[in-house]
């Protein structure tokens, strides 16, 4: 469901993606390790469109439709989602404002109706409560004040609520406790199916132990230099990435 | 100063010959007062920008309007409707249509005991003491030449008084309705607004022009509040596109009075709107609040004098401003603490979001600080909209536009949130909503 063939990408003239190839199909879970500034954030956001980015060769195709050229919006339409490394606060809207205006633009895209405040309601009634989120966090400013930790979270509501067909989730482990580690789990996990599939960027094995990935790839200045299943990701955290780094230069 | 004739002598010449017709004609005291003010706004002229408080605004443009004796004298027009904001019978109204009373538009009924309430040129007829004694009240204008001008021409506007304790109800809603349908015109709108020991009011004034032609308003409006009296005066200022609209504003805050004054301004293609706080004793407080919302080539100019004139007053500032296209801001923010003035307590705050590159904001703010044990403290920025926020909204499916009004109106929802009566947010809120929605 998304091809990635031979990216490049250039950031104020300097490459950071040096050709990437990757394959996702339905139902599968793909985690992208590497280490700092290898490009991990570098490839998600380009996935969802952030300005900035120059693709200078390759493509990504998502069910079979280039999406280098849709705005980031319509690229959440067709149902990509990215949680970012570093949610952004945005003060004097609130969650639930913002939440209800994401939905209905995505719905309104897909040709769904819109929906009407009490609608709406009942959909993130029930979405806090199979993450376990408190609704506290509704009627505050989106991110604004959260801890690190319940920016994630919210973040993972976000992707609840919005119900993408890809979810990428660039670190959204990082800085969690045992507690919202399973949140973000439960989410990612609420949302597996046939049909759907996700990319986890992580450093850490543990999140791996709730969301089983059926492939691990590591990222090493811009290119994938080695892919293979589950127990790539446990040699990872015992020997680091010195072999790859050498080995990409 | 000298002065510019080619905009200051089309009012001047016509003095003479509309003075007859001018409302309180056949009162010494008044005519007496309007020559003094042609006078001084003869030798003062039309600010211009080499008046230094004038540098960033320039009304020159008023000479296409080529105001004749005509533009000058009301021309009524058929409305028969005002454009309320507020529910029928959930307030007090008074409206204006060109600059004139209109009673049958207008909704006095059940006014409180105590309260004068009522169009200035009415009570210049029925009660001229009042009006003479209202007018007296803020006679230097010190150096103003705009209101030498509405002074001199004025024919009616607002007067509210309350008596001591007394409180007005409801909100009082005052709507300036503007055409210019049969042609050019100017007007003086004289506002009279003094609330005596402990009173309290709440005024929700909207100024709006009904379709694009050019028209100038001069509005002066003199506020006092008596020791513990409270003015909460919220203002929409959405003249015609090609409006003109300058106004000024005095006022004298006595011990323990408060002003809780917002502006929303959106209409005319020039506006300045001038405010002159004089805070005369002990907790006296002044909220001096607004946002500007402009687009295409407008010009909107903000300026604030707030005179510390003893210890232990405060006031406070929030504007935000969102400018478009090829607009321009003016921001001017003056806080003099003169020296008896200890423990002032003085905030101003001024933020900007410039949506392209060839809009523009020129601020200016001054401290003038004269004593010594004083918390004063001023900001000024300009910025973009916030590229991560508008990515990250987008990331959830909005649109660029929707993303983007969505954070225009929180940025500016942080002024309005400001305006102490809540129950008027939403108008507010609803008026800025609109103006994004275009
Ligand atoms: N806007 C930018 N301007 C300049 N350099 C940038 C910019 N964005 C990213 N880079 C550079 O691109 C490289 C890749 O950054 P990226 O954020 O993709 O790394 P990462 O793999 O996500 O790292 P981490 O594990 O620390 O999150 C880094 O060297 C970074 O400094
Ligand atoms: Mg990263």
């Amino acid at each position: 469901m998304l091809e990635i063939k031979n990216l490049h990408a250039d950031v104020e003239g300097k490459a950071i993606l040096r050709g990437i190839d990757l394959t996702i199909q339905p139902g599968e879970v793909h985690a992208i390790m590497g280490p700092n500034g290898s490009g991990k954030s570098t490839l998600a956001h380009v996935i969802s469109g952030r300005d900035g980015y120059d693709v200078t060769e390759g493509e990504v195709l998502y069910r079979g439709k280039n999406i280098l050229d849709m705005d980031p919006e319509e690229r959440a339409g067709e149902g990509v989602f990215l949680a970012f490394q570093y949610p952004v606060e945005i003060p004097g809207v609130t969650n639930t404002t913002f939440m209800k205006e994401a939905l209905n633009s995505v719905r309104k895209y897909r040709g769904e109706d819109e929906l009407d405040a009490m609608q709406f309601m009942k959909v993130i009634r029930e979405k806090t409560k199979q993450l376990g989120i408190s609704n506290d966090m509704l009627k505050r400013a989106v991110n604004v004040g959260f801890s690190g930790g319940e920016k994630k979270r919210n973040d993972i509501l976000q992707m609840a609520i919005l119900e993408p067909s890809l979810a990428i989730l660039d670190e959204t482990d990082s800085g969690l406790d045992i507690d919202a580690l399973k949140t973000v789990a439960d989410g990612v996990n609420l949302l597996r199916s046939p049909e759907n599939a996700t990319l986890v960027i992580t450093h850490y094995q543990r999140l791996l132990d709730y969301i089983v990935p059926d492939f691990v790839h590591v990222l090493a200045k811009g290119k994938i230099v080695k892919s293979g299943d589950k127990s790539l990701a446990q040699e990872l955290e015992k020997k680091g990435y010195a072999e790859f780094t050498d080995q990409a230069a | 100063m000298k002065q510019d004739n080619a905009m200051t002598t089309p009012f001047v010449d016509q003095y003479d010959g509309l003075k007859p017709a001018l409302p309180g004609h056949a009162l010494p005291w008044m005519t007496a007062l309007r020559d003094r003010a042609l006078d001084s706004f003869a030798e003062a002229g039309l600010p211009t920008q080499r008046r230094e408080s004038w540098k960033y605004t320039n009304l020159r443009g008023l000479k296409q309007l080529e105001l004749t004796e005509q533009a000058l004298t009301p021309q009524p027009i058929s409305i028969d409707r005002a454009p309320s904001l507020l529910p029928d019978g959930s307030a007090y109204r008074v409206v204006f249509v060109n600059g004139g009373f209109r009673s049958d538009l207008s909704d006095l009924a059940g006014l409180p005991e105590g309260v004068t309430l009522g169009s200035v040129a009415e009570l210049a007829e029925s009660q001229p003491q009042r009006v003479e004694a209202l007018l007296a009240a803020h006679r230097d204008t010190n150096d103003q030449p705009l209101v030498a001008l509405n002074t001199a021409f004025m024919r009616d506007g607002l007067l509210l008084q309350l008596e001591a304790g007394r409180k007005l109800d409801k909100t009082l809603e005052v709507i300036h309705v503007n055409s210019a349908e049969n042609g050019v015109f100017a007007h003086n709108a004289r506002n009279l607004i003094s609330l005596a020991t402990g009173s309290e009011a709440t005024i929700l004034e909207h100024h709006i022009g009904l379709n694009g032609a050019a028209y100038y308003i001069n509005a002066a409006n003199d506020v006092t509040l008596a020791e513990g009296a409270t003015l909460r005066h919220y203002r929409i200022q959405a003249e015609g596109e090609n409006a003109v609209h300058t106004s000024t504003m005095n006022g004298q805050l006595a011990g323990g009075s408060f002003y809780d004054g917002f502006t929303l301004s959106i209409g005319a293609g020039l506006s300045r709107n001038e405010t002159s706080m004089k805070l005369t004793a002990a907790g006296a407080r002044c909220h001096l609040n607004g946002g500007y919302l402009m687009r295409d080539k407008q010009h909107c100019d903000t300026t604030t004098v707030v005179d510390h004139l003893s210890p232990q007053t405060s006031c406070r500032e929030v504007f935000k401003g969102v400018l478009d296209d090829r607009s321009r801001g003016v921001f001017q923010g003056r806080i003099v603490v003169h020296p008896q003035a200890q423990q002032t307590d003085g905030h101003q705050l001024n933020k900007v979001l410039l949506l392209t590159d060839t809009a523009e904001i020129n601020a200016k703010p001054e401290l003038e600080i004269y004593a010594d044990d004083v918390k004063c403290s001023h900001g000024c920025s300009a910025g973009e909209v916030d590229h991560d926020a508008l990515f990250y909204l987008r990331s959830r499916g909005l649109s660029e536009d929707s993303a983007k009004a969505l954070l225009i109106q929180a940025f500016l929802a942080e002024s309005v949130s400001e305006i102490s009566d809540e129950a008027l947010h939403d108008v507010f809120l609803n008026k800025i909503s609109d103006w994004l929605a275009i």
